[in-house]
């Protein structure tokens, strides 16, 4: 396995030091910093590649994508309550998690694809925004139906002006207003350190996956299925929609990891606030503990295997009719 | 105003609950607040504060004892349940007693 990238590497250090209860640890400013910089990178790259995109091409992936949003945690609601026999608010909260995405799982996808020279559509980094936030507004309506309870102004403001979204925001919107030549002035510190920053904070999640390892064996088997079996399943769904947007294989295969992906900052946040009567740990637990490292050892390359397996089974029927 | 009869109200709960608890201290009529990140471990287990969902915060509210008890009742009753959360009192003495009640 000589395609191990060194970042992935970091991830597993930091697994491995958190595991041997390591002192080891990334102060807390430093993690915030080093998330700061990758949403922006991100949205910065996004927001260049926006600028060359037809918005009537865009505003029909922007629709499939957001309503991809709403269903995907749809799917995943059921399975939770009925067969996983979480309570309600497990499960959609759980549901919320899966539906919505991984900021850090997408910035792994995408050092992969820069790795193996896979082009891709760049402006994917709007659909992390489109797809963080429809599953949360399901999640709780799943957990508390329409409830005049639920202060949607809070929620809004949460999730709208949270950290993640509004640097994401921000960096599309200054990429998009720069323009390539605009952001040379600007790219040592977010472009060319972007697998630097990646690896720091990958390690960090490799020590935060760690401390979730402890309460995998308290909530047993089914989550571990679940957080294995549902970004595959995803993952299909994510390749079918990217092939069916017409998008290229690399693109095809970040769509089909954003689908998988799981998300451990936005959700959290938001269900501790508005369904607090989940209980965290078991959604972090399945995301943090099983999906995530799922999906950046092994995932990754099996969606790039779907999509290009995809794309070829496409042109082959065309061929054939 | 007698000193003695300032009270040092301390929350320590989780950090996804500032911007909602200043907002109900602010509503009950307390004049101000102070703010510290903590890390610790309870019932609801070890809060190591590395990241987001782990990170706990102290509140400190320095007010007349009325107050601080219908403050400690509000989230006694809006917040135990669900959130990891301890509050208590103590007395304090103050240089500027008027300062902390109207």
């Amino acid at each position: 396995m000589n395609s191990i990238d060194p970042v992935i590497w970091f991830f597993l250090f930091g697994l491995f030091a958190g595991a041997m209860k390591s002192e080891l640890r990334l102060p807390s400013q430093i993690y915030d910093f080093v998330s700061m910089l990758l949403l922006l990178t991100i949205g910065l790259k996004g927001g260049i590649e926006l600028a060359n995109q037809p918005f009537s091409t865009l505003l029909p992936q922007m629709v499939v994508i957001v309503g991809m949003g709403f269903l995907l945690p749809l799917f995943a609601f059921p399975v939770l309550k009925h067969i996983g026999k979480f309570n309600r608010a497990d499960s959609a909260s759980i549901a919320a998690h899966y539906g919505s995405v991984s900021v850090g799982t997408f910035a792994v996808a995408v050092a992969y694809m820069n790795t193996r020279g896979i082009e891709f559509e760049e402006h994917m980094a709007l659909f992390v925004v489109l797809l963080e936030i429809p599953a949360i507004l399901v999640g709780i309506i799943l957990a508390r139906g329409m409830s005049k309870e639920t202060q949607w102004a809070t929620v809004g403001h949460e999730v709208l002006l949270g950290k993640g979204v509004m640097f994401l925001l921000g960096g599309l919107f200054i990429g998009w207003l720069s323009g390539p030549s605009g952001v040379e002035s600007i790219s040592p510190l977010f472009f060319d350190l972007f697998k630097g920053i990646l690896a720091l904070f990958l390690l960090e999640m490799g020590l935060i996956t760690a401390t979730q390892l402890g309460s995998l064996k308290r909530y047993g088997v089914f989550l571990v299925i679940f957080g294995i079996i549902t970004p595959l399943v995803f993952a299909v769904l994510g390749t079918a929609t990217g092939l069916a947007l017409g998008l290229s294989i690399g693109g095809t295969a970040i769509l089909a990891t954003l689908f998988a992906s799981a998300s451990y900052i936005a959700v959290p946040a938001a269900m501790r606030i508005s369904v607090p009567e989940a209980n965290p740990t078991l959604s972090l637990t399945a995301s943090l503990g099983i999906t995530f490292p799922f999906n950046i050892l092994f995932g990754i390359p099996l969606y790039h295997w779907f999509a290009s397996n995809g794309q070829s089974f496409l042109v082959l029927q065309n061929i054939g009719q | 105003m007698n000193n003695n009869n300032t009270k040092l109200l301390t929350i320590v709960t989780e950090a996804a609950l500032e911007s909602r608890l200043i907002n109900d201290i602010e509503q009950l009529g307390a004049l101000g607040y102070t703010i510290t990140n903590a890390r610790g471990k309870g019932s609801r287990g070890l809060r190591s504060g590395s990241w987001e969902a782990s990170a706990n915060i102290r509140i400190e509210v320095i007010c007349g004892p009325d107050l601080a008890k219908q403050i400690a009742n509000h989230l006694q009753k809006k917040y135990y349940d669900n959130y990891a959360m301890v509050t208590f009192t103590s007395d304090v003495e103050v240089l500027r007693p008027n300062k902390f009640s109207d």
